[in-house]
């Protein structure tokens, strides 16, 4: 019976992860294929373009999100609580109301993604410098901070936004909402390539999450360098947090999502399954959701909305759950 | 060897660990006692590098705990605190294979499986391997804990009030555990705890602090002496000979 018991959860991870991956690559399938029409060619590369920033996104927040709850060893919050989605906002309305709406169109895209990535990583790393200030609340402090921020930022835009005349102010909003459908083919190389990079930073380090989910203490009594650890990790996770808001606007609770899910779904903490069911989970979200929004409902509307709906359920839930215990 | 020298720590004016200069010696267990905010605690997390110093240096073996790299010192000495809440959803066999990570990182070699069940059966956790961490009850998860901290397998094993939450017989299983260890393993096991009696029973060297200084030390037959005692926590204590052990009595 104990036997049996060790086998059945041996191999739940990676029954889970094989059933998630067929999920994925059927949502991919069906996403290429479904309702096609025409030239292949041309329905392949066109929706080839959509489906790399659907990948690029869900990997991007994903690993970021996972990431970022192992090292503030909480499950509640994410990157956005960090108030990032809030600095885009900010960016991009500074933007418009300092140079006006023309800007938006005619500075060039990749410039702007370049400076958007910049920006958001110059702050993230500002913010660090808070967290050597104190030992032990540290990174709660981080997240006050993150809070504060965000709430600052909100306001200033929301200043400037109000003395704007409509019609940029209409401009402007469209930019806001996240779209996952339309994306600059460019840009897509460069984030492609920064995330590449970042995940293979980020593999390399793959042993030393698992010992930092135990928490601070028990992550420096068996030798990991915390301080240096945590830092570069939480670089990572500000790199990937700023590629997929400036690829697609803000998703505040796409991450909670599918970190939940995916640590529910493995059982265990072990990164190396987490990681993967997380990703893959975000794929089955945003391209089995996007299929299903534009082929079964023919309704070609923001996916992010409801993803977003969901996500909220998620969050209010796990609140409800720690307040109970 | 563990030496402290001038070791301290202070929160605004208040000095919480004030000018520690101490030699602990190696083998046997060693008790660290003294009333609530004596800065006992605080002491063995600097003397771990959990927390930074103000002034002063600590070594191990030599070693300088401040500027000796992480994994170098994990291999030396193990830490084990009060507070072991965890987000992370782990079985008690994940928990202890943690201990060889200062050797192997995350790569498990046969030779680190060996320790691993030799610490799950020392503390009589095999039942329990397969079990996760929330479905285990406070004892035994101090117990998995524990098991960790020693298949690390360090020369020197700090645990910061170790009885905490346990009853009487699991509390005397841990330090008879810890004897044990001591004896068999020859591990330099050094304890904070409250419980004097515990520590006159189970140690072999005592350290008094009072208000961040150490204020009296010694072996434990020196140290559980109602005058003694009495010193270090302002109150009437007295000491009877029990069975060749020294009890304290203080309950009025």
């Amino acid at each position: 019976m104990g036997k049996l018991r060790s086998m059945t959860r041996l191999s739940r991870p990676a029954l889970v992860l094989i059933t998630l991956c067929l999920l994925a690559l059927v949502s991919i399938a069906c996403f290429m294929t479904l309702g096609a029409k025409g030239n292949w060619s041309f329905v392949l590369s066109f929706r080839g373009k959509k489906l790399a920033s659907l990948l690029l996104v869900a990997h991007a927040v994903a690993v970021s999100t996972v990431l970022f709850q192992t090292v503030t060893n909480n499950r509640i919050l994410t990157p956005s609580i960090m108030g990032f989605d809030a600095l885009y906002v900010l960016i991009k309305t500074g933007v418009v109301f300092f140079l006006g709406v023309g800007a938006l169109t005619s500075i060039d895209s990749q410039m702007q993604f370049g400076l958007e990535v910049l920006v958001m990583v110059a702050f993230s790393g500002l913010l660090f410098r808070w967290l050597f200030l104190g030992e032990e609340r540290s990174l709660h402090l981080l997240v006050l901070v993150g809070i504060v921020f965000g709430i600052l930022f909100r306001s200033l835009s929301q200043f400037m936004q109000r003395m704007l005349d409509p019609g940029a102010f209409n401009v402007l909003q469209d930019t806001f909402f996240a779209s996952f459908a339309t994306t600059d083919p460019t840009l897509l190389l460069i984030s492609a390539i920064i995330v590449g990079l970042v995940t293979i930073a980020a593999l390399r380090m793959l042993h030393s999450f698992d010992v930092l989910s135990l928490g601070r203490t028990h992550a420096i009594n068996l030798g990991v360098n915390y301080k240096r650890t945590v830092v570069i990790i939480l670089i990572l996770v500000s790199i990937l947090v700023a590629v997929s808001t400036a690829l697609v606007g803000p998703v505040t609770f796409f991450g909670l999502l599918v970190a939940t899910l995916a640590h529910s779904l493995i059982g265990n903490s072990r990164h190396h399954f987490v990681l993967p069911a997380a990703v893959l989970l975000a794929i089955i979200c945003l391209v089995g959701g996007q299929t299903l929004l534009e082929r079964v409902f023919a309704f070609d509307t923001a996916l992010s909305i409801i993803i977003e709906f969901l996500g909220g359920i998620v969050f209010i839930a796990l609140v409800l759950r720690r307040a109970a215990r | 060897m563990i030496v402290t020298s001038e070791v301290t720590k202070s929160y605004g004016a208040t000095a919480v660990v004030d000018g520690v200069s101490l030699t602990l010696p190696s083998g046997g267990i060693t008790s660290i006692i003294g009333p609530n905010g004596a800065g006992k605690s605080t002491l063995l997390s600097m003397v771990s590098r959990l927390m930074a110093m103000d002034k002063g240096s600590v070594t191990v073996d030599g070693l300088d705990v401040t500027s000796t790299p992480s994994d170098v010192l994990a291999r030396r000495l193990s830490i084990l605190r009060q507070e072991n809440h965890m987000t992370a959803r782990l079985t008690v066999r994940d928990l202890v294979s943690f201990g060889r990570y200062p050797y192997t990182k995350g790569r498990l070699t046969l030779d680190d499986k060996r320790h691993i069940d030799e610490a799950i059966t020392y503390l009589n956790l095999t039942e329990l391997t397969d079990r996760f961490l929330d479905e285990l009850s406070g004892g035994q998860r101090q117990r998995a804990f524990v098991a960790m901290v020693l298949c690390q397998d360090t020369d020197y094993v700090l645990l910061d009030e170790p009885l905490n939450n346990l009853d009487m017989k699991h509390a005397m299983g841990m330090m008879r555990l810890l004897r044990k260890a001591a004896n068999e393993l020859g591990k330099t096991v050094v304890l904070v705890l409250h419980d004097i009696n515990f520590a006159s029973w189970y140690s072999d060297y005592i350290v008094a602090m009072k208000q961040g200084r150490v204020v009296n030390q010694g072996p434990a037959a020196h140290m559980i002496d109602p005058a003694v005692l009495s010193d270090i926590y302002d109150m009437e204590i007295k000491v009877h000979e029990i069975g060749g052990q020294r009890i304290s009595v203080y309950y009025e």
